[in-house]
């Protein structure tokens, strides 16, 4: 069979994909379902019934319970073998993030830990480093933590002032310094810590034991939500960490910094699906339940659109994790044939597909603030109280927008990185561009006479896909390399590629799903509404940059594309809509 | 000692059942299917018991009864800690049927203790471990809610009224256990899944039965009527709607 065409990093703008060659999840096996009902079992019986203690932050409680999930061999399911792990492919590692996202600041603490607590050292770590502490990692004996931000470098990470200086025999480094905002600061035994070696102008890192003298562990941060995970500062006061614990290279750290920031980030994009699946199983059945006016509020129409609004931006989400998961393991495998080191090919795929992971960060985040803003309204009063799980999900999902950089960062990114990787010669994207921009006024919308309903889905996708490219290309010529400082007009670049790639999985989902079991009416109502929306953001979003870039005359020519390229056909997304509720009040959970 | 636990495969508990056409069938179409929940519980006790070196208890097999689409479920049970397992390849029809096809397996392999749910959560008969005995000829002992071997003898705790009963039992033998048995079903590890894939699964064919019953129909209950809630410090009103409205005083 021949394989598939990989798509690079932010090429889907210019390029289309074929539905058979994307993963959906209807296509997880019965080994990953039964790994993901494992995650599912041990929330259940392990997290959810202490949630009121982890609440109070208790830092004893939260570690047992990460290590009987390590005992369990839920935090060995991205490491090798050969350190303990179980060495499952990237698609299995994210629908355990998605599995353990239901688990709310157990799971901040869990993902803290297996991510950015234990990959830097598995993906940089030399062969002793992950014999000594990736081994340990990998099976919960060790917790570890992840120090980046300080007070004055924040989203400016380089700007961190955590020095390191070789002592005098050579053996040891000294680091002084402090980190703040680190996520199992209370209960780690391991830290990957950031710091600038004498005066270099780049970070190293190191790997530190909390047990070293000279490490103190500041109290708790009082938080807005994620109560139960512990988030402290931590200091370093003439700490002598051995010279075989610095991670990677002298001059490394910024880069292992970023790699490892781009795996939290498409991770943390699989990890809001499980919190948002629970916040609509608690808004369905909560509206299945509540009666007013004498009847159940599920069958107002009011909180139809509500739950599936929910439904249809979680499936969009969904879809395109999983699409980016199989791109990921495909880019693994083919560097894991190249390269000696396996951690290194891992690492180097996920980076690759960074574009991608900024999307996804950004989208899920967004969608969990929305899916949790509608649960807390479907309960009404009752949302408002803290005893509900819903007031809870309210509160933990915020932190989601800020932390594994913020989504102003990432959005920027997703634009920024696109166009960077195109300038690097990766995917001919400006060409693309000249040459829509250049027949501009003869655009039209490329109706054909007869054409499949899928069919007539993948032209509304491409013109969405054009219409960006018109308007990275208007911006780069006014602009030019003061792009970056345009930063609203980076956005809304941004958002138009973030919603095509989202409706672009989701078409091909469905599609893919059609394929093989038949039509499916409630798909097909998923994203007849989807692509609704996305045409009329597309349409905002372009205009807005437009007016920002173009002069006044070409202003009526760019609105006029912009009118055609996002024009779809009218849909009666109020009927869609109820369909789609109707489906998951029927349910009474997710079962899509 | 050798145990094998026999496994229904049911719909989860929180499944919305729907009839096909003529109330006759349930509709299968995307329903999860999980392992009753009594036998998830008897194999929990079981590899309890094989994990305790002094208990003498060699090995754990799940018996089931069932097309290859239950494999999954099978699956499930050997990630748990099963050792290996036994399908009989057909489409279990009724208690009859299915107790007949298990006890011909069984008694091909030979086991000292064969343990199964009190009931299944789908259909509830409450009969298939009863009918196991008879056609194996050997005791059996029902509303188990304790197994433990002493002196490599089974022997089993019963809730009864005011106290309990232990009974000792030669083997082999019947335990038709309820809930207690085992506090809390065991999660599959990472391990046991990545062991599942290589552990055996022998499959045998059926043997001629007869099924005795047939399903004439499915009806679900009604409604339950509209729950009126009344405030704690208004007894007349309580008292107003218990003799004019529900007419029970």
């Amino acid at each position: 069979m021949e394989s598939r065409k990989l798509l690079k990093s932010g090429e889907f703008l210019v390029s289309s994909t074929e539905a058979a060659d994307v993963f959906i999840p209807e296509e997880f096996s019965e080994e990953q379902k039964m790994i993901a009902q494992t995650c599912s079992d041990f929330l259940e019986t392990e997290v959810m019934p202490r949630m009121n203690d982890l609440e109070k932050c208790d830092r004893v409680l939260m570690k047992n319970i990460l290590r009987k999930s390590g005992e369990l061999g839920m935090m060995g399911i991205s490491i090798p073998e050969e350190y303990g792990g179980f060495g499952q492919d990237f698609i299995t590692q994210m629908l355990v993030a998605e599995t353990t996202g239901a688990g709310a600041s157990f799971s901040v603490a869990f993902m803290a830990h297996c991510g950015i607590g234990t990959l830097p050292v598995m993906y940089y770590g030399n062969e002793d480093q992950r014999q000594r502490y990736v081994t340990k990692l990998a099976t919960g004996e060790l917790i570890g933590a992840y120090c980046l931000t300080e007070p004055g470098a924040g989203s400016d990470a380089n700007a961190g002032k955590t020095g390191a200086t070789l002592s005098d025999d050579g053996k040891h480094y000294i680091i002084n310094g402090q980190k703040m905002w680190i996520t199992n600061a209370g209960f780690a035994d391991t830290l990957v810590v950031f710091a600038k070696i004498d005066n270099d102008r780049v970070l190293s890192a190191f790997i530190i034991e909390t047990a070293y003298p000279g490490v103190v562990i500041g109290a708790d941060e009082h938080k807005m939500g994620i109560k139960g995970s512990s988030t402290a500062q931590i200091y370093f006061n003439d700490v002598r960490v051995p010279v075989e614990n610095l991670l990677g290279k002298r001059g490394e750290g910024f880069r292992i910094a970023l790699s490892i920031l781009h795996m939290g980030r498409i991770k943390l994009g699989a990890n809001v699906l499980g919190a948002a699946k629970k916040a609509i199983n608690d808004s369905v059945k909560y509206a299945n339940e509540r009666k007013q006016f004498g009847v159940l509020i599920s069958s107002f129409g009011a909180i139809k659109q509500k739950l599936a609004e929910q439904v249809v931006r979680l499936f969009a989400s969904e879809s395109a994790v999983y699409r980016v998961s199989k791109d990921i393991d495909d880019l693994m495998n083919s560097y894991k044939s190249e390269y000696s080191d396996k951690g290194r090919a891992a690492i180097d795929a996920i980076s690759h597909y960074a574009v991608e992971a900024a999307l996804l960060k950004v989208a899920g985040s967004e969608m969990l603030d929305f899916v949790v803003d509608e649960a807390v309204q479907i309960h009404g009063g009752m949302g408002y109280s803290a005893e509900m799980d819903v007031e809870r999900a309210y509160r933990d999902s915020r932190i989601n927008r800020i932390f594994e950089g913020t989504n102003e960062i990432n959005r920027l990114l997703v634009s920024d990185t696109a166009m960077k990787r195109a300038m690097k010669g990766d995917f001919d994207l400006f060409g693309e561009a000249e040459k829509l921009f250049a027949g501009i006024e003869k655009l039209n919308d490329g109706k054909k006479e007869g054409e499949s309903w899928h069919d007539e889905k993948k032209r509304y996708l491409e013109n969405f896909k054009k219409l960006t490219l018109i308007c990275m290309h208007g911006a780069v010529k006014k602009f030019e390399k003061r792009l970056v400082h345009e930063q609203e007009v980076m956005n809304n670049i941004a958002n138009m590629m973030m919603e095509t790639y989202l409706s672009e999985s989701l078409a091909l989902r469905v599609e893919k799903l059609e394929s093989i079991k038949g039509e499916l009416p409630v798909y097909r109502d998923i994203l007849d509404v989807n692509i609704w929306e996305t045409a009329c953001l597309v349409r905002t979003e372009a205009m807005d940059a437009a007016c920002a870039f173009a002069s006044p005359e070409m202003l009526p020519v760019l609105s006029r594309a912009a009118e055609e390229l996002s024009r779809v056909s009218f849909v009666n997304v109020k009927d869609a809509r109820r369909r789609i509720a109707d489906k998951l009040i029927e349910d009474n959970s997710w079962k899509f | 000692m050798k145990i094998v636990v026999c496994i229904s495969n049911v719909p989860d508990t929180t499944t919305r059942i729907k009839f096909l056409e003529g109330n006759a069938s349930i509709d299968t179409s995307g329903i999860q299917w999980v392992i009753n929940p009594w036998d998830e519980l008897s194999l929990t006790r079981a590899l309890e018991l094989r994990d305790d070196p002094a208990s003498g208890v060699k090995t754990v097999t799940v018996a089931h009864a069932g097309p290859a689409s239950s494999e999954p479920t099978i699956r499930k049970a050997l990630a748990i800690g099963a050792d290996d397992a036994i399908r009989v390849n057909c489409e279990p029809a009724d208690a009859f049927f299915t107790a007949s096809q298990l006890a011909a397996a069984i008694s091909k392999e030979g086991f000292d203790i064969i343990i199964c749910g009190i009931e299944s959560s789908d259909f509830n008969g409450s009969a298939v471990g009863g009918m196991i005995s008879e056609f194996l000829g050997i005791p059996s002992v029902s509303s188990v809610s304790g197994l433990s071997i002493e002196n490599g003898a089974p022997v089993f705790t019963r809730e009864i009224d005011g106290g309990r009963e232990s009974l000792k039992v030669p083997v082999p033998c019947v335990a038709i256990v309820q809930k207690g048995i085992a506090k809390e079903p065991r999660i599959a590890s990472m391990r046991g899944i990545m062991a599942a894939r290589t552990k055996p699964v022998r499959v045998y064919e059926t043997v001629d039965t007869d099924c005795l019953t047939e399903i004439a129909g499915f009806e679900k209950p009604a409604p339950g009527a509209a729950c009126k809630y009344i405030d704690p410090d208004d007894p007349a009103r309580l008292i107003e709607l218990l003799q004019n409205e529900a007419r029970v005083i």
